[in-house]
């Protein structure tokens, strides 16, 4: 755990218990944020080649998972761990969860792209979606990135990108509605392009909900469910009271 | 239920909970029990108990009080002979050897399989003394600059050399509790045993001194193959490999730490673990 400015334990097992099932998450996010860049590649470019990959890789995405599950109640029943060492086994038990959902949304669009593969695109209709793609792998790898430094105020940050992806994914469903009105042979097609940008709005929010458990992790503070701006309180009175103590 | 059984050729998970314990289906097995009962007077203590210890691993025994781990820990190493009015039946066996035959010389027995107690108990002499005690009524050591390197090289392995090493001379009582407790693993150590029983090694221990030791075991399983009685469970869950759980004198149930933790196979283990007993 020196690796991120926590003190070692007297037990180098724990330690290297820690900073392994750290790791693993890492690990799974990556492979997340992999999937979501392909299956946004295979709808945006027409590749149901592509897409079909997705769909099979969520399958190691589930094996993570349930990997990360096992070794987080191991650690739960060997070491019955305290304080911030609890937090973050509760956090990574959380994380991975949202992971594991995050892939599903994945799956769905490299689905979807396998549907849309032989679709004949308006022009330019799809940019806005790699916009979207782009914008929501961004929040998950900031997400991840928080956790791996313990970093309260990048947490944060992810979590205020929230509102921009919402109206971005709005303005697409406006789009959408104007192609499937202008011709309703469209709408087929435009059903499908909408399941696979809620999907990315989803990971928006799944990408929120990790950005909380960092919060949790490191400050032991629960931030759900209480929005943005208080989210913002809470970090800067717990960043203050630091300061004040050192 | 003295019955000699097999206790190789069945998986853990068939057992029924009326047959002996499984045995961890792991090579390299160390010492091996079986059918072990033992009587004090009238009273009998251990109830046909089979077991076998992996080489190089942490075994932990647990149970509550009078359950029988500490009379079991005390056969592994012949303790029980001094004991008057025992009586013991059954084989332990120590590198497929019967430590109980006969022929046995009990005081070159306990140099292969060390003990270290509850309560820490240094000879009232030096910390060096200490350490070159036993090699040196052993005959082991001669030389003095052998002595000295084996007292260093003890005291390494034990985690103490780098708070002692200027003051060999001074009485091992003058250490504090947890230092005397790895003195006399450093002791036990320096007869270079195989195997270290140890009894409840941390109850007289602070939780700091406590996490010292743990990791000490920890490190010498590389080299010894560790047997632990613990009272604290969470003792057991974190030093351990493999843990057994011993009740009225039987063995309830062993198989690795993990499994034994997580999913246990037997109810009273359950009960147990989680504070419903009684």
């Amino acid at each position: 755990m020196d690796k991120v400015g926590l003190k070692e334990h007297t037990s180098k097992q724990f330690d290297a218990e820690l900073e392994e099932v750290r790791e693993l998450v890492l690990a799974m996010g990556g492979l997340v944020e992999q999937q979501i860049a392909d299956a946004v590649r295979a709808l945006v470019a027409g590749e149901g080649g592509l897409g079909q990959t997705v769909i099979e890789g969520d399958t190691r995405v589930n094996r993570m998972e349930v990997e990360i599950d096992q070794e987080c109640t191991r650690i739960l029943a060997r070491r019955a761990p305290q304080a911030g060492d609890l937090r973050l086994v509760i956090a990574v038990a959380k994380t991975i969860t949202d992971l594991e959902r995050i892939g599903d949304e994945a799956e769905k669009i490299g689905r979807m792209a396998t549907h849309l593969a032989a679709y004949e695109r308006p022009k330019g209709a799809f940019r806005q979606i790699e916009t979207l793609g782009r914008g929501v792998r961004e929040m998950l790898r900031d997400a991840l990135d928080a956790f791996a430094r313990l970093d309260s105020k990048a947490a944060l940050r992810v979590a205020q990108q929230d509102e921009a992806i919402d109206r971005e994914y709005e303005g697409i469903v406006r789009q959408c509605i104007t192609y499937m009105m202008e011709d309703p042979r469209n709408i087929r097609h435009m059903l499908d392009v909408l399941w696979a940008v809620k999907a990315l709005e989803r990971i928006g929010d799944h990408a929120t909900n990790i950005s909380e458990y960092v919060v949790y992790f490191v400050e032991g503070k629960d931030v759900r469910h209480i929005g943005v701006e208080a989210m913002a309180q809470e970090i800067s009175r717990s960043a203050r009271r630091r300061r004040d103590r050192d | 239920m003295l019955m000699r059984q097999s206790t190789h050729d069945t998986a853990p998970a068939a057992r029924t909970p009326e047959s002996e314990p499984a045995v961890p289906a792991k090579p390299g097995c160390k010492m091996s029990v079986r059918d072990l009962a033992v009587w004090y007077g009238e009273k009998q203590a251990l109830h046909g108990v089979c077991l076998d210890i992996v080489e190089n691993e942490v075994t932990a025994l647990i149970g509550p009080s009078g359950c029988g781990k500490s009379t079991f820990l005390r056969c592994l190493n012949r303790m029980n002979d001094l004991v008057p009015g025992v009586r013991i039946a059954g084989e332990v066996e120590f590198d497929a050897q019967d430590i109980y035959a006969p022929q046995v010389d009990v005081v070159e027995l306990r140099s292969h399989i060390g003990m270290v107690f509850q309560k820490p108990n240094p000879f009232p002499k030096s910390i060096y003394e200490n350490i070159a005690y036993a090699p040196k009524i052993l005959g082991r050591v001669r030389k003095r600059t052998d002595m000295d390197d084996l007292v260093e090289d003890s005291l390494k392995r034990a985690g103490l050399w780098d708070e002692v090493k200027d003051r060999l001379a001074a009485p091992g009582l003058d250490l504090s509790g947890g230092q005397q407790q790895r003195l006399c693993i450093a002791r036990a150590i320096a007869v270079s045993p195989s195997v270290l029983l140890m009894d409840e090694p941390c109850s007289a221990l602070d939780p700091v001194a406590t996490a010292t030791i743990e990791q000490l075991i920890d490190d010498l399983k590389e080299s010894y193959t560790i047997v632990i009685v613990t009272h604290n469970l969470q003792q057991a869950a974190r030093v351990a490999g493999y843990t057994a759980f011993f009740h009225l004198g039987h063995i309830i149930e062993y198989s690795d730490t993990d499994a034994l933790f997580t999913h246990p196979r037997e109810k009273k283990t359950e009960d147990y673990i989680t504070g419903r007993y009684g």
